[in-house]
C-alpha cells in the first residue's frame, strides 16, 4: 500500500513538473555616464525574481510599462544576458547554453511579438517569413516545406493565397496571425507572448486570445503571456504575475488573484478594470494610484511600492518585503497583505 | 539614362569622326548653328581640330565606367563594414568607426594625388582610388540605418528562432538599408564623374590619348573665353548624365520598395 502510494507521489510530481523555472533572476543595465566615472550606476530592470510555469499552463506577467515584464522576456528567449540567477526550461539552464546549443534549443521557445507592424520583415513575403523557421532547422525541404507553411496558414486562419503577398497588405490582426503562424512553426513547447493584443483594436484582440486559446489545446502549448493590465490576461492565463520596478509583487491562479489579492499594488490594478455594469460600479473598492512609478534606476528603499501605496507604514519604508507563500500556492511580498474583501468577481 | 549608356556602348557607330584625328585645318570651328559653323562637325571642334560631339560620345564610355565602378567597388565594401558595424556593435563597431573616422580626415584629393603619384595614373587604378575615399560614406550611412532596423522586432524574431547572424544581416538587414544606400549612390556616381573630371584636370587623371568627359572639360577651359564650346558640351553632358542617374535612382528605389508594387 505504501508503496503504491508512494509510485502514485511520484507519478505527481513527475506531472507537476516545471517546464520553466527561473530562480533568482536578475538583469541590470550599465547606465554609469561617461567612462572616468568610477561609480557603476545600474538600471535595475529585473531583480531578482523567482517564478515557475507548468506544462500546459498560461502564467500571466502583469505590470506597468517599464516594471521589467518585456525584460523578463527577453532573458528567457536569450536575447539578453542575465545578470545573474538560473532560467532553467526541463531542467537545463539555457543561459548556460551557447552557439549551436542554443540555436538548437530555440526551436523549443518561440515568441510573438507585440507589434505587428514591425516583427514581419516588410521585404519578405509571407511565406518566407513562415518557412523561415522550417529552414531555419532544417525542418523540412522542398514540397514538403511549402505544404507544411500551408498547413499553418491554415491554422491560423490565412486564406493560402495569401502566401505571396508581402506584410504591408494585411491588416493589424492578419499580421498577428502571421507572426502566429510563424512562432508556431517549429512545434514550440513554450511560446512567450509579448503584449501580443495591445496594438490590435479591441474587436480584433478577442479573435486574437480565441485562436491562441484553441491552439493551446491543439498543440498542447505553454504560454507565458505579458500585458500592461489584468483585463488582457484575464481569460487566457491560469495563474498570473504581478511585477512592480523589477519585482514580482504576487503570484498566484487567477481566480485567487481576482478575488482575493494581497498585495495594495494588484488592487491598484483591479481598480483600474472598467465596470461595464454601473449597478456593480457602487459596490467596488476602488484605490487609485497616484503619480508615476519610480525610475529603476533609482528605486525606493524598503518596499518598492510603498511611495505609491496607500496602507504604507514605517517599516515599509526601511524592510524589502520578501515573496512568501501567504496562503497555500499564493505568494505576495508584502509587510501588510490585505484582508479579504479588495477583489472583484470574475465575470465570466 | 539608357540613351546615356547606350551611346557608351555603341560609340564606334554613332560617332560621325574618329575622337582622335586632328585636322589644323578645322581649328576651333563653332557649333554648327553658329556663325563659321561646320555642318561637318555638329558641335566644334577643338584646338587641335578634333570633333567635339565624337569625343563626347567616346568620352562617355570612360567615365561612366569609371564612375559606376568605383561606386560599386566603394559600395561594396561600405554596406559590408556598415551592416557588421552596425549588426554587432561594441568593440567591432569602435574598431570599424574610427577607421571611418580616420579615412573622413584625409582631404579626398590629396589622397587622391598621393596614391595616383605612387601606383601611376591608369583606369583601375583611379577606380580603387575614388573607391577608397567613397566607401566610408556609404558605411555611415548603412551602419545607422542597421542601428536603427536591428531594433525593431522582425529581427528580434529571427534572433529568437534561431537564425544565423550572417542570415539576419544578410536576408534582414540588407533588403532593408538597400534603398537609402541606391539614393546616395546614385548620387555619388554624379560626384565620381565630377571627382574624376577634376583629377584629369589635375594631370592625374584619365591620361591622354584616353578620351574621357573631365579631359575634356580640362582641354577646354584655356579656350573657354574665346571658343566656349569646347567646356560647354562636355559640361552639358556630365549634368544630363547626373540628372539621368539620379532619376534612375529614384525609380530603381520605388521598384525594389514592395510596398509600390502595385
Amino acid at each position: 500500500m505504501v508503496h503504491i502510494m508512494e509510485k502514485k507521489n511520484k507519478q505527481q510530481a513527475k506531472e507537476e513538473q516545471y517546464l520553466l523555472e527561473v530562480k533568482g533572476l536578475k538583469k541590470y543595465f550599465d547606465v554609469s555616464e561617461g567612462w572616468l566615472k568610477k561609480e557603476k550606476q545600474y538600471l535595475k530592470a529585473v531583480d531578482d525574481i523567482d517564478f515557475y510555469v507548468k506544462q500546459g499552463e498560461t502564467l500571466g506577467i502583469v505590470g506597468e510599462s517599464g516594471c521589467g515584464k518585456s525584460t523578463t522576456g527577453n532573458l528567457i528567449m536569450q536575447l539578453l544576458d542575465k545578470t545573474e540567477g538560473e532560467i532553467l526550461f526541463e531542467g537545463v539552464d539555457l543561459s548556460t547554453l551557447k552557439g549551436e546549443a542554443l540555436r538548437k534549443k530555440r526551436a523549443e521557445i518561440q515568441m510573438i511579438f507585440q507589434d505587428p507592424f514591425s516583427s514581419l520583415n516588410p521585404r519578405m513575403r509571407v511565406f518566407e517569413i513562415i518557412a523561415e523557421p522550417l529552414r531555419t532547422h532544417q525542418a523540412a525541404k522542398g514540397k514538403k516545406l511549402e505544404n507544411q507553411v500551408y498547413e499553418l496558414m491554415e491554422v491560423v486562419g490565412l486564406d493560402r493565397s495569401y502566401a505571396r503577398r508581402y506584410p504591408h497588405e494585411f491588416s493589424g490582426g492578419q499580421r498577428q496571425r502571421i507572426g502566429i503562424a510563424r512562432a508556431l512553426a517549429l512545434k514550440p513547447k513554450l511560446i512567450i507572448c509579448d503584449e501580443p493584443v495591445s496594438a490590435l483594436d479591441v474587436s480584433i484582440q478577442s479573435q486574437i486570445l480565441n485562436l491562441m486559446a484553441k491552439l493551446q489545446k491543439d498543440f498542447q502549448l505553454t504560454y507565458i503571456f505579458i500585458a500592461h493590465g489584468l483585463p488582457a490576461v484575464k481569460h487566457i492565463s491560469d495563474r498570473v504575475a504581478v511585477m512592480y520596478l523589477g519585482k514580482i509583487v504576487e503570484i498566484t491562479t487567477k481566480e485567487k488573484l481576482f478575488h482575493q489579492p494581497f498585495h495594495p499594488y494588484t488592487e491598484g490594478l483591479l481598480s483600474a478594470v472598467p465596470i461595464p455594469d454601473p449597478t456593480l460600479r457602487e459596490q467596488k473598492h476602488r484605490i487609485i494610484l497616484e503619480g508615476d512609478m519610480p525610475s529603476p534606476a533609482n528605486p525606493p528603499s524598503g518596499c518598492r511600492f510603498h511611495t505609491r501605496c496607500p496602507y504604507a507604514q514605517e517599516q515599509c519604508k526601511g524592510e524589502e518585503p520578501k515573496l512568501i507563500e501567504e496562503k497555500p500556492d499564493h505568494f505576495v511580498a508584502c509587510h501588510f497583505p490585505l484582508k479579504e474583501g479588495h477583489g472583484v468577481l470574475i465575470d465570466q | 539614362m539608357f540613351a546615356v549608356i547606350l551611346v557608351a556602348l555603341f560609340a564606334k557607330s554613332l560617332a560621325p569622326h574618329d575622337p582622335k584625328m586632328i585636322n589644323p585645318a578645322m581649328m576651333l570651328k563653332p557649333p554648327v548653328w553658329v556663325d563659321g559653323g561646320s555642318s561637318l562637325h555638329i558641335l566644334g571642334t577643338d584646338n587641335l581640330g578634333r570633333d567635339i560631339l565624337s569625343r563626347i560620345i567616346y568620352g562617355s564610355q570612360i567615365s561612366l565606367a569609371v564612375g559606376i565602378s568605383s561606386v560599386a567597388f566603394a559600395g561594396v565594401i561600405g554596406v559590408f563594414v556598415g551592416l557588421v558595424a552596425g549588426y554587432y556593435g561594441g568593440f567591432i563597431d569602435n574598431i570599424l568607426m574610427r577607421l571611418v573616422d580616420s579615412f573622413l580626415a584625409i582631404p579626398t584629393i590629396l589622397f587622391a594625388l598621393v596614391f595616383l603619384t605612387i601606383f601611376g595614373p591608369s583606369v583601375p587604378t583611379l577606380i580603387v582610388v575614388l573607391g577608397i575615399t567613397n566607401w566610408v560614406q556609404y558605411a555611415r550611412l548603412v551602419r545607422g540605418e542597421v542601428l536603427s532596423i536591428k531594433e525593431r522586432e522582425f529581427v528580434k524574431a529571427a534572433r529568437s528562432i534561431g537564425v544565423r547572424d550572417c542570415k539576419i544581416i544578410l536576408r534582414h538587414l540588407l533588403p532593408n538599408v538597400i534603398s537609402p544606400f541606391i539614393v546616395i549612390s546614385t548620387l555619388s556616381v554624379a560626384t565620381t564623374i565630377i571627382l574624376e573630371a577634376s583629377l584629369s584636370f589635375l594631370g592625374l587623371g584619365i591620361q591622354p590619348p584616353t578620351i574621357s568627359w573631365g579631359g575634356i572639360l580640362s582641354d577646354g577651359r584655356d579656350y573657354v573665353a574665346t571658343s566656349w564650346w569646347l567646356a560647354t558640351f562636355p559640361g552639358m553632358a556630365i549634368t544630363i548624365t547626373v540628372l539621368a542617374i539620379i532619376f534612375l535612382g529614384d525609380w530603381l528605389r520605388d521598384v525594389l520598395d514592395p510596398r509600390d508594387n502595385h
